[in-house]
């Protein structure tokens, strides 16, 4: 099944039908919910007990606004689809919601936001579902206004599904260029179902907390998403996890033992006192290949 | 939406300098009571920016919720400010966040641009010739 992206633009795709899954399907929450727990994990709010002022970007129906709800956080979402957003207001999210296109840029006053998620949102900037969409221009508008209404040392973690390697460094690119420093921590990256792509930003100085943390499965721990059957294409095989085996080293061909060095060999031989044919026009010679 | 949101939005529209503050209009808005959280007011406070806030609070008909200057920082951080009725800290919290716009619409200073509000959910969204 191709990915959404490719399907049609956010708005149109996230119709009625789409955004209702979003209530009824207790799969796409539990996962929407786990992603959206390791970004606030990644985030690394400080464990002071005072609520904070976030952005959910693209909160659609509101599901990863609740993890943030449920941690006492203030929070303003922004979504570009009507129907996601009115799912929202039935679940009575906490945040405020706005109607809105993050490639168009945030409209936020410069430093009053204390941090930034995004589950499964950024990588529709890369498409150009309008012919005056340009999405190098969307990249730019949304990682420059995100970068400004930040507030000093305040973090953005960006889950994002990228198509290819192209799309991932369009990406990681345009958020550097808008003066943000960080890295994508990539979970389960063996795992072509379960790895799942976060770009964490910070915001100002670095400081001793700005070293990237390990990304889940980097250190060969067994994925146990494998064995869940929650593939898009309703497979319900156990999945295989084959870890790199190292190869074993490839014999070398012996294409080195010409013609010189089977003179030379020969008159070596003969040197040593061993019966040696003589040498004729026939030593050495290319022969026609048997196997 | 709430006013804490309304005094960080601002206008996106091409060519616009300052499309801050956005006036507010209301024809529909509601009280919801949200539990104080002291240490939330005291650290969004100089994010605020109190002008704006002031307006907003006037534009809904309710002049006497806040003074027209922002309450000195004593009596702001005083211990115990948050348990006195009535008190600058109880007022900013319930002016940030216990009020809801439901319909109306958020023009733009500059431009006279009007960004529609519709069941709480201002709509953002630019045309293309405003990009």
């Amino acid at each position: 099944m191709p990915r959404p992206e490719v399907q049609a633009p956010p708005d149109v795709f996230y119709n009625g039908a789409e955004a209702r899954k979003y209530t009824t399907s207790s799969r796409i929450i539990e996962i929407q919910a786990r992603i959206s727990e390791r970004a606030l994990e990644l985030l690394a709010l400080p464990n002071d007990g005072v609520p904070k002022l976030l952005l959910d970007i693209g909160c659609g129906s509101g599901l990863s606004g609740e993890t943030l709800t449920e941690l006492g956080h203030h929070w303003i979402g922004y979504d570009i689809s009507k129907s996601m957003l009115d799912v929202a207001l039935e679940r009575e999210t906490e945040g405020d919601l706005l109607l809105a296109d993050m490639g168009q840029g945030l409209g936020l006053r410069p430093g009053v936001i204390d941090g930034a998620i995004s589950i499964s949102a950024v990588q529709w900037l890369c498409n150009a579902d309008k012919s005056s969409h340009d999405p190098r221009l969307r990249l730019k508008a949304f990682f420059g206004s995100l970068y400004r209404c930040l507030a000093r040392g305040a973090r953005a973690v960006l889950q994002f599904y990228a198509d290819n390697v192209k799309q991932s460094e369009m990406i990681v690119t345009y958020a550097m260029r808008a003066g943000f420093a960080g890295g994508v921590v990539v979970d389960w990256p063996h795992s072509s179902k379960a790895k799942k792509s976060y770009l964490v930003l910070t915001c100002g100085a670095p400081s001793l907390h700005t070293s990237l943390p390990m990304g889940k499965g980097e250190d060969d721990e067994m994925c146990s998403d494998d064995d869940e059957s929650n593939d898009e294409d309703g497979d319900r095989t156990v999945g295989i996890y084959e870890r790199n085996r190292p190869k074993k080293r490839q014999k070398t061909k012996k294409n080195g033992k010409g013609k010189d060095w089977l003179l030379r060999k020969k008159e070596q031989l003969r040197r040593r006192g061993h019966d040696v044919p003589a040498d004729t026009k026939y030593t050495g010679r290319k022969r026609k290949t048997y196997f | 939406m709430r006013l804490l949101t309304h005094n960080m939005l601002a206008s996106n529209v091409r060519g616009v300098t300052t499309g801050y503050p956005l006036k507010l209009e209301a024809t529909k808005w509601c009280t919801k009571e949200v539990e104080l959280n002291a240490d939330f007011i005291r650290g969004v406070l100089p994010k605020i920016d109190w002008r704006a806030l002031v307006a907003a609070t006037r534009a809904l008909d309710l002049p006497e919720l806040l003074p027209e200057e922002q309450p000195p920082e004593e009596e702001i951080f005083a211990e115990g400010a948050a348990d006195v009725e009535g008190s600058a800290i109880r007022r900013i919290h319930h002016a940030l966040l216990e009020i809801h716009i439901q319909e109306g619409s958020l023009v733009c200073p500059e431009s006279s641009r009007c960004f529609p509000i519709d069941k709480g959910i201002p709509n953002m969204m630019l045309h293309e010739d405003e990009v």
